[in-house]
């Protein structure tokens, strides 16, 4: 008989070869895909190569994704797309994706079947938390880390307390996961989840889309959380079916699982969320907003740039047209996203609303490039993050929000809801 | 261990962009990095700081991403280490794995004032402020972390394991 455990608990154990594990107690465990990008997996490249081991633990189960400054912005950036291109070639990696192959790693990874439930993965990005959504024990580690993991295939962790937040009731119009995950990390601040597993649960998350799945578990790392994780149900495997690369085990968290905490929320009372500068705790409902004039909305990311996300910004500015002096930068986050926002219109839409459409790149939402935020500029983002200078001069100003939000915002020039088009 | 130096102050959730921004990332050249550590806070700090100098910060302090070069680029700013009341788990876990000291303190965080000089004493699990000749007791370091520290990081740790006996510079 072992212990009653969460789902996290649940995949470490078995990683580790062990009936059972304990929050606090350390772990070697099994990774079974480990993946960094263009900015991260070059140090781990460089390690690697100085290290003197000769080749990596599989092939098959390391990820190298250029996504972060590409198409390359500059000569240093294109340096550092080639070291992955280099080290791949030379390792014979077969999951490296560059060019119009490449899109946004935390889209593209899943969509590809290459992360699946029950999974341990790390990625050397700190929103590799976004996986969780699939049943996956998924967290970001520097790039040290991706390097003795390609060297070993495993990694050390310290087993995560978990945090079980309920969701109860239904969602409002126009409220989605990323008002959800705003909403809690508002409520419990940016340390809030400091070294836990998050753990969505609840009526409305089992209702919810992946898409609006994977947006929960990607900002689990915005309350400082190392896991956001949902245990699979027939969404989720109706999302891997077809796509996965190989055999997995969906994890549960047992009934009487110990959980550090457990927080209720109810749906009916949450509207959609903007969270102001500089922090992503400081959010506030869309109707105590009050007046916030835009220079640019942004609409794209590994936190809401997938085909739903499109879908509903589609929808909001459908027929109207950005306001003046505003720049709306539509981002699709891979190949098939951009494929299917093409096929279903929503590109034209975006077009004839006068936004500017920008290939599957990082790019803005960490300042990267197209779309940097010049000295006192103020953007309305569907992104993760409104740090001081995030998305370029540390004078300007973002606002995060949903992808309703964002396509509303852009028509007004101001911070504001589809209910006020 | 012992590490001893003068002090700059900074706030609460001290975020990896404000550390190494982003417009910096498109290299992982340690000098390069130092020039520009923490200057979305303080754009003289680069300039001020000294090798040795410490850091003490409030809580969180690494909060955001997963990027290595925002512990590079403080260690190369010739940062000893830093004391805060906690770290952001990936910060947490970058800075043991590359060997730059990190110390959980709430007392010592909250009391200690810029400019002060402080002299940590690792094995003996204290920090001493002596400038005010205060002392704080320091967490202490859980035992696989510190194998880590005296394997001289997580790479040789792993290399250990692996029976391969190359030295690694890693990051200088």
């Amino acid at each position: 008989m072992t212990n009653p455990m969460t789902i996290a608990e649940k995949i470490l154990a078995a990683h580790a070869g062990l009936k059972t594990v304990e929050p606090g107690q350390l772990l070697e465990v099994n990774v079974d895909f480990a993946f960094g990008n263009d900015i991260t997996a070059p140090i781990a490249i460089r390690i690697f190569r100085e290290s003197g081991v000769s080749t990596v633990f599989d092939r098959e189960r390391i990820g190298l994704v250029a996504d972060h400054f590409v198409p390359n912005k500059d000569i240093l950036s294109a340096e550092q797309a080639r070291v992955l291109r280099e080290f791949a070639a030379e390792q014979g990696i077969t999951h490296h994706y560059d060019g119009g192959e490449s899109g946004v790693e935390h889209v593209l990874l899943p969509e590809k079947g290459l992360v699946l439930p029950g999974d341990v993965v790390i990625g050397a990005d700190s929103h590799t938390c976004t996986h969780g959504a699939l049943g996956a024990f998924a967290t970001g580690v520097g790039s040290s880390d991706l390097a003795a993991t390609m060297m070993t295939g495993k990694t050390w962790f310290k087993v995560p307390e978990s945090i079980k937040f309920v969701y109860n009731g239904r969602l409002r119009p126009w409220v989605g996961g990323k008002d959800l995950i705003l909403y809690t990390i508002g409520d419990i601040g940016v340390d809030g989840a400091l070294y836990m597993a998050m753990e969505f649960t609840g009526p409305v998350i089992d209702s919810l889309s992946m898409a609006g799945r994977f947006t929960m578990s990607n900002m689990a790392i915005e309350a400082g959380g190392k896991l956001g994780i949902i245990d699979p149900d027939d969404t989720t495997l109706g999302y891997v079916t077809g796509r996965a690369s190989r055999d997995f085990t969906a994890y549960h968290s047992d009934k009487d699982a110990h959980y550090a905490k457990i927080i209720e929320y109810d749906c009916d009372q949450i509207e959609p969320q903007v969270a102001f500068p500089h922090l992503p705790e400081n959010t506030r409902a869309i109707s105590d907003v009050g007046n916030v004039p835009l220079d640019q909305v942004v609409i794209g990311s590994c936190t809401n740039g997938r085909v739903e996300d499109l879908a509903l910004a589609a929808k909001v500015i459908s027929g109207r047209h950005v306001a003046k002096g505003l720049r709306l930068i539509v981002l699709p986050t891979t190949p098939s996203v951009y494929r299917q926002a093409l096929e279903r219109g929503y590109i034209l839409t975006f077009l004839d609303a006068g936004a500017v459409i920008g290939p599957p790149t990082c790019g803005p939402c960490l300042g990267g490039h197209m779309g940097v935020l010049a000295r006192g500029e103020r953007a309305l983002s569907t992104t993760n993050r409104n740090f001081v200078g995030r998305m370029g001069h540390p004078e300007s100003e973002v606002y995060l929000a949903n992808p309703a939000i964002a396509a509303a915002s852009a028509v007004l020039g101001r911070i504001g809801s589809p209910d006020e088009l | 261990m012992k590490i001893k130096g003068r002090v700059w102050k900074f706030g609460e959730n001290i975020n990896t962009d404000v550390i190494i921004p982003a417009r910096y990332l498109n290299t992982s050249d340690p000098a390069e990095l130092a020039k520009h550590c923490m200057e979305d806070a303080d754009p003289e700090f680069p300039k001020k700081v000294r090798p040795g100098d410490i850091i003490v910060a409030g809580r969180n302090f690494g909060c955001g991403s997963s990027r290595e070069h925002a512990p590079i680029a403080l260690k190369a700013a010739g940062i000893g280490c830093i004391i805060a009341p906690t770290f952001a788990r990936i910060f947490y876990r970058n800075a043991f794995n590359m060997g730059l000291p990190i110390f959980e303190c709430e007392e010592a965080a909250n009391v200690i004032k810029e400019g002060d000089v402080v002299e940590i004493d690792a094995d003996a699990g204290e920090i001493h402020d002596l400038t005010t000749g205060d002392i704080f007791k320091i967490q202490p370091i859980p035992p696989f972390m510190q194998d880590l520290i005296s394997d001289g990081g997580l790479i040789p740790h792993v290399l250990k394991g692996l029976n391969v006996t190359v030295h690694v510079p890693g990051q200088q």
